[in-house]
């Protein structure tokens, strides 16, 4: 992307003080009108790890008014990934004559046997990180010999890109080029979340990046079934800020919406190319969630026009359940039922540097977040 | 025993993993009053004067970058070391390493790089050392450089004497020589013409020592501003609270930081320092620092601070406040 397009969105308005403190103080307000209407507090949820960051690399949660907390969500890529799926990836690097093509984030998520793609690369693995599975196509193209297989997981930000890399791969007639389609699909989530009726939600903060490719439409039903509020929100302070005033605001009003916050980038109807394309490269299948199993209807895997290009097909790569590991809570967290200092393992044995659990692995999770930011 | 099973690429980051295992390693085996503070430079007493003694090993791809070459790092690393221990550099050393193959050109490229950095620190390179090792060995080029100077008579900079109250500047925007790197290493295409900061500092510094006040100074390389500010707090063990709004960062680096998923408070500088300085002499070093080349952006951003806990504060630029840790493992890209 340019630099010039980055500076659009997040010109140094948005993290102005004195907005900041504006925005604050209407928020003392409409929090005590609300926690009134709803038993005396309201959980919002950030759906998104980009959130989680921006939550905690601002500092904003001692800002918030009592009785307003934020929840992490089932939104980060690397965590929601199931273990089962991590081992996949991992039983990839064992395949002779193999590159593996990843984003850095994956490279330290441990499988059930308490390895990870990292551990792999040290014993011999050729491991690579890469910024854009484009590079991973051009590395295939380089190296006709090898196999080149780009480590797909994520949400509807990131299945356009793979999915735009694997079209290209087929234009180029390439048959070294592969990719794992782990993808998760953001809406299905949220009613995972919300059919359970034990569920403390009161509002969600979406993805701005997910919407600026799904649009708005694919959320109505949380805002009319479940009558809960939602904003689509942008990633900086202020756009967090604003867009938890606005769920304030609905609860206040007992009128339960999906909003745009993040305009500036969200169209209503999305990105029509990237939709298309999602829907050319990409089936509706179920997707195997940690910590809540395989669900239908969640995920993404290749259509049938692309299945020459699923790494799983084409390995034979065989799923396997697996246990989450012992002590670790992320799954209570992505559910929005924990906080990362409920877990015995947070802080302890648990750290960046040795993680446990997905949640501290991925910069984006909210175990990282809490850790990172000492919240 | 050993502290831990193999070396992961997080021991070389310049972080908490980097100071644990030279702490545990290194230190252990080493054990000796000039290395123990763990300093940019050891002090060592001569025949009754004080040197200041460093070295340095630099690996970097691409070898050359918009701004700079690892030979510019290895000559401004090397004396900026010396520099902010007070040390006047009097001479460099310089090792190479080298790979099967490496064009001559390049290698020429390198050296006349060297060369123009020595000059202008006022510093020469009297001694060397070449290896070659086998085609496959080793990434083209590795630099070693060693420099030893000499620290004037009543001079004394060391983090142990930082004190609360006492003011943190910053010579310039931070964070372009590692966006600057990462841009050309993975051909981001990045806009902005972000180029790396290597630069010889001793000028600078001198400059700014000339005005009373400064207690230590420390080169801000690998692992950031943030992980300097962990290491200077925990070696005077008072606080660091750090400005978010005042950090001076450029808008080119910033929204490249924004886009890789980077914090700009962690990522590596090859000609940026931090001034620890007396509260009531901050404004003068300031100006002395501004009105020098390498110091004109130059800005007060933080102050030491009592804490219960030695440790790193971040005021936000939306005015909340977290802790700004150590870098933990390396700074990776994100998925989205």
């Amino acid at each position: 992307m340019r630099n010039a397009a980055a500076e659009r969105f997040s010109s140094p308005l948005w993290r102005d003080r004195g907005l900041a403190s504006a925005a604050l103080s209407e928020m003392e307000k409409l929090a005590l009108l609300a926690a009134a209407k709803n038993g005396g507090r309201v959980n919002f949820m950030e759906v998104c790890g980009t959130h989680t960051m921006a939550i905690a690399a601002s500092g904003m949660r001692r800002l918030f008014p009592e009785g307003l907390r934020m929840l992490s969500g089932p939104g980060c890529p690397v965590c929601v990934t199931s273990q089962g799926d991590i081992d996949r990836v991992l039983s990839l690097t064992a395949i002779p004559g193999v590159i593996i093509t990843t984003f850095g984030d994956m490279l330290k998520v441990k499988g059930s046997k308490g390895l990870d793609l990292h551990a792999m690369r040290e014993s011999g693995a050729d491991v690579r990180v890469v910024y854009s599975p484009l590079d991973a196509v051009a590395l295939a193209a380089a190296e006709p010999a090898r196999q080149v297989v780009f480590i797909g997981v994520g949400f509807e930000t990131t299945a356009p890109v793979i999915g735009a890399a694997v079209a290209r791969a087929k234009k180029m007639g390439l048959k070294n080029f592969s990719s794992t389609a782990f993808f998760k699909l953001v809406p299905p989530a949220l009613e995972l979340l919300l059919s359970d009726p034990g569920n403390k939600i009161h509002g969600f903060i979406l993805p701005g990046h997910v919407s600026a490719i799904i649009g708005l439409e694919p959320y109505r039903f949380v805002a009319k079934k479940y009558r809960v509020p939602c904003v689509v929100t942008g990633f900086e302070p202020l756009d967090i800020l604003t867009a938890i005033n606005m769920l304030l605001k609905q609860i206040v009003s007992g009128k339960p919406a999906v909003e745009d916050e993040y305009f500036r980038a969200v169209p209503a109807d999305g990105n029509p190319a990237a939709k298309k394309l999602i829907r050319e490269v990409f089936t509706v299948t179920p997707a195997s969630w940690r910590a809540i199993g395989t669900v239908k209807n969640t995920g993404l895997s290749f259509s049938k026009a692309y299945a020459a290009f699923d790494a799983v097909k084409r390995f034979g790569i065989k799923y396997k359940e697996a246990p989450e590991p012992k002590g670790c809570r992320c799954g209570g967290i992505l559910l929005g039922k924990a906080l990362p200092p409920d877990c015995p393992l947070f802080g302890k044995v648990c750290t960046p540097s040795s993680a446990v659990g997905p949640c501290m692995v991925s910069s984006e999770g909210a175990c990282a977040a809490w850790f990172k930011y000492g919240n | 025993m050993a502290p831990f099973n193999k070396v992961v690429l997080a021991h070389g980051s310049g972080g908490r993993l980097s100071r644990e295992l030279v702490e545990s390693v290194f230190l252990k085996s080493f054990s000796n009053p000039s290395l123990r503070p763990l300093e940019d430079a050891a002090e060592i007493k001569v025949g009754g004067v004080t040197l200041a003694f460093t070295t340095d090993s630099y690996v970097v791809t691409p070898v050359e970058f918009p701004g700079g070459d690892i030979g510019r790092v290895a000559v401004c690393g090397t004396v900026n070391d010396l520099a902010v221990k007070g040390a006047r550099p009097a001479a460099l050393s310089a090792g190479f390493i080298l790979e099967e193959g490496f064009p001559g050109a390049l290698l020429c490229r390198i050296t006349a790089s060297m060369r123009r950095a020595a000059d202008e620190a006022g510093v020469s390179i009297v001694t060397g050392d070449t290896k070659v090792v086998e085609k496959g060995k080793a990434d083209g080029i590795f630099i070693n450089t060693a420099g030893v100077g000499l620290i004037p008579k009543g001079r004394r900079l060391t983090s142990a004497a930082v004190r609360p109250g006492d003011i943190i500047i910053v010579s310039g925007n931070l964070a372009d020589h590692g966006v600057a790197v990462m841009n050309a290493r993975d051909r981001l295409g990045l806009e902005g013409g972000v180029r790396s900061d290597a630069a010889p500092l001793n000028g600078l510094i001198e400059a700014a020592l000339r005005v009373p006040g400064i207690r230590a100074m420390r080169d801000i390389t690998r692992g950031g501003l943030a992980t300097v500010l962990n290491e200077v707090s925990g070696a005077c063990g008072f606080g660091a609270e750090l400005d978010e709004n005042s950090v001076p960062v450029s808008p080119a680096a910033k929204s490249a930081c924004a886009l890789l998923g980077l914090d700009p408070l962690y990522v590596a500088n090859e000609g940026k320092i931090a001034v620890f300085a007396a509260p009531e002499a901050a404004l003068g070093i300031l100006k002395a620092m501004r009105a020098h080349g390498y110091g004109r952006k130059a800005a007060i951003v933080g102050r030491m601070v009592k804490e219960k806990i030695p440790r790193v504060r971040l005021n936000t630029a939306i005015g909340g406040s977290r802790i700004l840790l150590m870098l933990e493992g390396e700074q990776l890209p994100r998925i989205c």
